[in-house]
């Protein structure tokens, strides 16, 4: 690792301060992908803003009839959360999901989310559910906030604060792990809503991204069956040694398949 | 840059001088020269590392020594209760022969003991072998850490532990 | 049987050590002023080094001195040797290319050893390692096994023509092409053998320190056998006197054959501690033990087999090419010859055996003995062939095995490739696996799967594995560098408590145990007051070390050796005391006695006249109680057994699960049943490994090492298998004195083809033929995928 500069604020405004005017500086929130990042000397921030000690991004709201989430909440408390499993049961099991015990004791939703790294699962949910992402400088749609690999809609100095998402009628994560790392090789996080159907797949592709065909099938008939037919193509689906982008095309009928099954149960 | 970090590790109230950049294992293993803890990997994967930093499991290696500023560390060395008496854990591996060459023993405890006190002391099989997902074992089959897991659990509420 | 002694389960003497944290590592070594040191490595699997610049990071922060090949050149420093020589069908010793401790002028691998930096701390050993610049010119590499030996493939060495180290082979191809001839039916498989990372959790590490009055050396290291790594550094690479170099290995943290050889980073940390004048600590971070620990496997096979119309085996025929890697690394070479060719004939009565075996050279990491070494290889390709031959002839696969097994009255069994097999009796343990595994309510099993939407499918594996290499005359014909005995030595303090200093190593099999229940049970001495005591030079008289499950058939039988010692020394001096002739004295648990009355004297008091000799027949008998023997053995051992392996297929996904497992073994004599069995489980897991997750994968076009950490290689974890079902069949070894065999190795030897054996029965059902190992959900899918475009052209 390089060394640098750390600081940990107290307040959301020191924190946006702390990181202003150094392009080579960079929030932590859980640190699960930035240090190792770091080890690896991937990345060489001439400072770290710690957000750990922001009292403020962490916590669960229920709002109306959704759910807000901090940025700061650890993913473990999301799954165990009574108030994330009665409203939005998908969402703590896919917290369940990621890494391991001790990994989910540190990593955060909004780590996940502001990193949009193509195998992360929070991404799935926050698109399938149509999730608000707020952050310092206000509001975005879940639709167009993921750009691609490692890329989103937030400017430079922007920090999220929460996530919000609405209930949805039925939904359902189905991950299939990379078999070596656990990340998500593809996921599919299906939401049923009064505004239609959503489907958005992560892992398989450079970003998350939805599946409109599945969508539009489900609207009209939520169940599995309906989009048994329905190919994904495997044009531009990730490929390595663990998934061939054939195979991930596959992988993401068969998930989501299940997914529709586990939110119809 | 040159940081103060001070926090309580197994009880006893630790300082010292680290960089930005130490990671608490090494605050552990080099400052304090406690080297219980070990390393088995660079991308917070083996679990070896494992400690518990105010009453949560985490992965030393991938945690800034100034992050734990202020916490509380638990640690394999801050677990048996006196020299001549181990933690039901500690003791359920060792009756259990739940280790060999004894280098992710450390990591495995301590994600046990956490495992345990999470499902309140309630465990099946197939829990414990999904619970271990963060930790790699390559000596044992992990045939014999399951069942000191589940031998540890009524162990560990009945000591109050 | 006592409560400590042969036979218990006793809980291990090591254990509170490391469940304590108190356990002592390599890099645990409090160092005062050490320096730490980083190797910066070639990025590129084949290079010519034009020019390196140590300029600039010589003068960061913290560094205290480069080193670079010119160095060690400059040094005369001696290259790394591979220690066994094997000869070509021609009878030419093998080719031998130079390999240098730090790369000269080309780099052969991703991962050679281009520079050493010491520092004043890891950090800034790696800050001046990225300033180091070195100007490389990018070769074309040859990476792909299968096409190591074509015509046209780079070369790795000016030494090795053609990348063919040796060309070798065993028994009468004549003979065996005129059985093929006549034979009913044969069998004909391709395979190919997956290479694997060891991965034991502790990684590689070396700490040096040098005592400049003295002129002595120290060198910690994570060695499987430090009298080995000493030898050959002192004899071969440094120079260094070996009564001026002491090598301990303390607590290790596994080996699994990967911390057997002698490596470039313990050379250079050795050698560079007088130069730099500070002790130096080097650990390997995980990315570097997956580039530059010996990996292992790694065999492109094609087999076949004949039989008669009945399913009698009349001859087996392989040809085999076995990667060496980049270098030869220790014992490279005796691994795909002497430790695999020789186990072709399996439990079989296999008449017949010719097998050719090529070693080739490639721009990958050196390759060497890895859990099994050879014998994994062996056994996967005879019972993958044999299983596949079963569904041939349409045969039941126990019932083939059956047919063809060794019989009991045909011990000691020469076997046509060279081995004399010293015992076993092989039907009864099938027999027992087969019970255990429930055979007979597979195919209720089968159908309920089934109902689920799983494919399931049933795998037998019936291995024979040749350990403790022996004896050394032997292995001295065949090319070993080394003796293959061991050493033993039990010394009494006056106070009555012992030590056992062995010459093996333990780093994980839990030797502080078994072998103070050799000794306890033997002298009848409380387990508490022994102590074995192992892994370092300037404590043991000389050792082998441990590798090839070889502990305790051939260190446990040294310390046998030794304990007899004892006995005949101390019935000496209990007849002085007990005024007896020596010829009427007794020895049982722990008391001398004069038979037929009821004097006695216990061993503590004899061992105390000894130390104070005041009442003693100083004539006849010297002072003190300490015992050495060494151990030759006259043969190999040879443990054997049966696993059964059901599997379940998701045929959606392609993902195996693993749904029971077991094994039943013939281990000889038993000293610790809790040892033994942990030792089958963890086997078992990197059989399954092997089988379904594990690959080292190289780009076949660059040479990087894709799978290079844990988020690319595929451990197995917990949930990836089930508990397991074991159970023991016991043929003592008749020729040492415990009549013990092996445990260490025989899960991983056994298990890769029980559990693929399994898939292809689960997948037989979809018109799959062969699916190459590693299992994995992918490869799975693909072969599915495969089946069913070959059904439908």
């Amino acid at each position: 690792m390089y060394d640098f500069a750390y600081h940990r604020p107290k307040t959301l405004a020191d924190a946006a301060a702390a990181l202003k005017g150094k392009d080579e500086a960079r929030a932590m929130s859980g640190g699960m992908t930035l240090i190792p990042t770091l080890k690896q000397r991937l990345a060489k921030p001439s400072d770290v803003v710690d957000l750990g000690g922001i009292k403020e991004l962490a916590g669960i709201k229920v709002e109306g009839s959704g759910v807000t989430i901090g940025a700061m909440t650890k993913h473990y408390d999301v799954s165990v959360s009574p108030d994330v499993k009665k409203t939005i049961p998908a969402l703590a099991e896919l917290a369940a999901m990621i890494g391991d015990p001790a990994v989910r004791n540190r990593g955060t939703i909004g780590g996940s989310v502001a990193n949009s790294d193509p195998a992360a699962d929070y991404p799935a949910a926050v698109v399938a559910l149509n999730a608000t992402i707020n952050t310092n400088a206000g509001k975005h749609a879940a639709d167009g906030f993921f750009k691609g690999l490692f890329e989103t809609a937030l400017k430079d100095g922007e920090l999220i604060t929460s996530v919000s998402f609405p209930k949805p009628e039925k939904a359902a994560y189905m991950k299939f792990r990379n078999p070596a790392s656990r990340y998500a090789m593809v996921g599919v996080f299906v939401a049923k809503t009064k505004d239609g159907v959503r489907v958005a797949v992560t892992g398989a592709g450079p970003c998350v991204f939805r599946v409109k065909a599945m969508e539009d099938a489900l609207s009209k008939n939520f169940s599995s069956a309906a989009i048994k037919d329905i190919k994904v193509p495997s044009k531009d689906l990730n490929s390595d040694i663990h998934g061939s982008a054939e195979y991930r095309a596959h992988l993401v009928g068969v998930m989501a398949r299940r997914a529709v099954d586990a939110a119809n149960k | 840059m040159t940081l103060s970090v001070a926090m309580t590790v197994n009880g006893k109230a630790v300082s010292g001088k680290v960089e930005a950049r130490t990671l608490l294992v090494q605050f552990l293993r080099e400052n304090l020269g406690m080297t219980g803890t070990h390393v088995g990997c660079d991308t917070s994967q083996c679990g070896a590392c494992v400690v518990d930093v105010d009453g949560k499991s985490i992965k030393s290696c991938t945690m800034l020594a100034v992050q734990a500023e202020g916490t509380k560390v638990t640690t394999i060395e801050g677990l048996a209760p006196s020299a001549d008496k181990l933690h039901p854990m500690q003791e359920a591996f060792r009756e259990n022969h739940a280790l060999q060459c004894g280098f992710c023993t450390p990591g495995m405890v301590m994600s046990a003991i956490d495992m345990v006190k999470r499902h309140n002391y309630k465990l099946d099989e197939a829990t414990v072998r999904h619970e271990l997902e963060g930790n790699l074992c390559r000596c044992t089959g992990y045939h014999n850490i399951v069942k000191a897991i589940l031998a540890a659990a009524p162990a560990m509420k009945a000591a109050g532990v | 049987m006592t409560e400590t002694g042969i036979g218990a389960r006793v809980h291990r003497k090591e254990d509170k050590r490391f469940l304590t944290g108190t356990g002592r590592y390599v890099d645990d070594l409090p160092l005062a002023r050490a320096t730490y040191a980083y190797f910066l490595r070639s990025p590129h699997a084949h290079a010519k080094i034009k020019k390196i610049d140590t300029t600039a990071a010589k003068a960061m922060p913290g560094v205290v001195e480069i080193f670079t090949g010119k160095d060690t050149a400059d040094a005369k420093m001696g290259g790394l040797i591979c220690g066994w020589v094997v000869k070509d069908k021609n009878g030419e010793p093998h080719k031998a290319p130079a390999h240098p401790v730090m790369a000269l002028d080309t780099v052969r691998y991703v991962g050679d050893t281009v520079a050493m930096v010491v520092a004043n701390s890891v950090d800034e050993a790696k800050d001046a390692a990225e300033a180091i610049k070195v100007d490389y010119e990018v070769k074309p590499a040859n990476v792909d096994l299968a096409r190591a030996l074509d015509k046209g493939t780079p070369e790795v060495h000016p030494e090795a023509p053609g990348n063919l180290i040796y060309d070798w082979e065993i028994g009468v191809k004549a003979d065996v092409d005129a059985a093929f001839a006549k034979a009913a039916h044969v069998t004909k498989l391709d395979l190919v053998n997956n290479r694997l990372i060891p991965n034991a959790m502790e990684p590689r590490a070396a700490a040096a320190e040098y005592d400049k009055g003295t002129g002595n050396y120290t060198l910690w290291s994570t060695s499987q056998n430090p009298h080995v790594l000493r030898l050959i550094l002192s004899a071969f690479v440094l120079g260094i006197p070996e009564h001026k170099l002491r090598v301990v290995a303390p607590d290790v943290g596994g080996g699994f054959g990967s911390k057997i050889f002698c490596y470039n980073e313990e050379t250079m940390v050795c050698w560079a501690a007088s130069r730099v004048g500070r002790p130096i600590k080097w650990t390997a971070e995980r990315a570097e033990s997956f580039m530059t620990d010996a990996h292992g496997r790694d065999h492109v096979t094609h087999a076949e087999l004949a039989m008669d119309k009945d399913g009698k085996f009349l001859a087996l025929k392989v040809e085999t090419i076995a990667n060496m890697g980049a270098y030869l690394s220790t014992f490279s070479t005796a691994v795909p010859t002497y430790l695999y060719a020789t186990l072709l004939a399996g439990q079989y009565t296999t008449p017949l055996i010719y097998a050719n075996v090529k070693a080739a050279v490639t721009h990958t990491a050196p390759v060497d003995a890895y859990r099994g070494a050879g014998r994994p290889e062996a056994t996967f390709v005879i019972e993958t062939i044999v299983s596949k031959a079963a569904a041939e002839l349409k045969m039941d696969t126990a019932e083939l095995r059956r047919k063809n097994f060794i019989p009991k009255e045909a011990f000691p069994y020469q076997t046509p490739v060279a081995l004399q097999y010293d015992s076993g009796n092989y039907p009864p343990i099938i027999d027992e696996a087969m019970k255990i595994a429930d055979y007979k309510g597979f195919e209720a099993r089968r159908a309920e799967a089934k109902k689920r939407g799983k494919l399931r499918g049933i795998g037998f594996s019936s291995y024979i594995e040749a350990c403790g290499l022996a004896p050394s005359q032997v292995i001295g014909q065949l090319g070993g560098g080394v003796g293959q005995w061991e050493s033993a030595q039990i010394k009494f303090n006056p106070t009555g408590n012992v030590q056992v200093i062995t010459g093996s190593h333990s780093h994980g099999q839990g030797h502080e145990t078994t072998f103070a229940q050799l000794v306890s049970d033997k002298l009848g001495v409380p387990i508490e007051n022994i102590e074995v005591v192992h892994g370092d030079t300037s404590t043991t008289t000389f050792g082998m070390g441990t590798y090839g499950s070889r502990s305790l058939a051939v260190g446990g039988s040294a310390i046998m050796k030794a304990t007899d010692k004892i006995i005949a020394k101390g019935k000496k001096v209990a007849a002085h005391l007990m005024e007896a002739d020596v010829a009427d004295v007794e020895f049982d648990n722990g008391t001398f006695k004069v038979a037929g009355t009821d004097k006695n004297v216990p061993l503590a008091q004899v061992v105390f006249a000894a130390y104070v000799p005041h009442n003693y027949p100083l004539a006849e008998v010297e002072p003190g109680m300490d015992e050495n023997a060494f151990y030759d053995p006259a043969n190999f051992v040879y443990p054997a057994g049966t696993q059964i392996c059901e599997v379940e297929i998701d045929p959606d996904t392609g993902v195996v699960e693993v749904v029971a497992h077991t094994a039943v073994d013939d281990f000889g004599n038993i000293i610790n049943p809790m040892i033994v069995e942990g030792q089958v489980h963890g086997g078992i897991v990197q059989g399954v490994g092997q089988a379904l997750h594990e690959a080292a994968v190289y780009d076949k076009d660059t040479g990087q090492l894709l799978s290079g950490s844990y988020m690319d290689y595929r451990m197995p974890r917990a949930e990836d298998v089930p508990s397991f079902k074991l159970g023991y069949k016991v043929t003592p070894c008749p020729h040492n004195p415990l009549g013990v065999k092996g445990c260490g190795e025989a899960g991983a030897i056994a298990a890769p083809a029980a559990v693929m054996n399994a898939v292809h029965d689960a997948l037989a059902p979809l018109g799959v033929k062969h699916v190459e190992m590693p299992a994995t959900p992918l490869n799975v899918w693909q072969s599915i995928q495969g089946a069913q475009r070959a059904a439908a052209e």
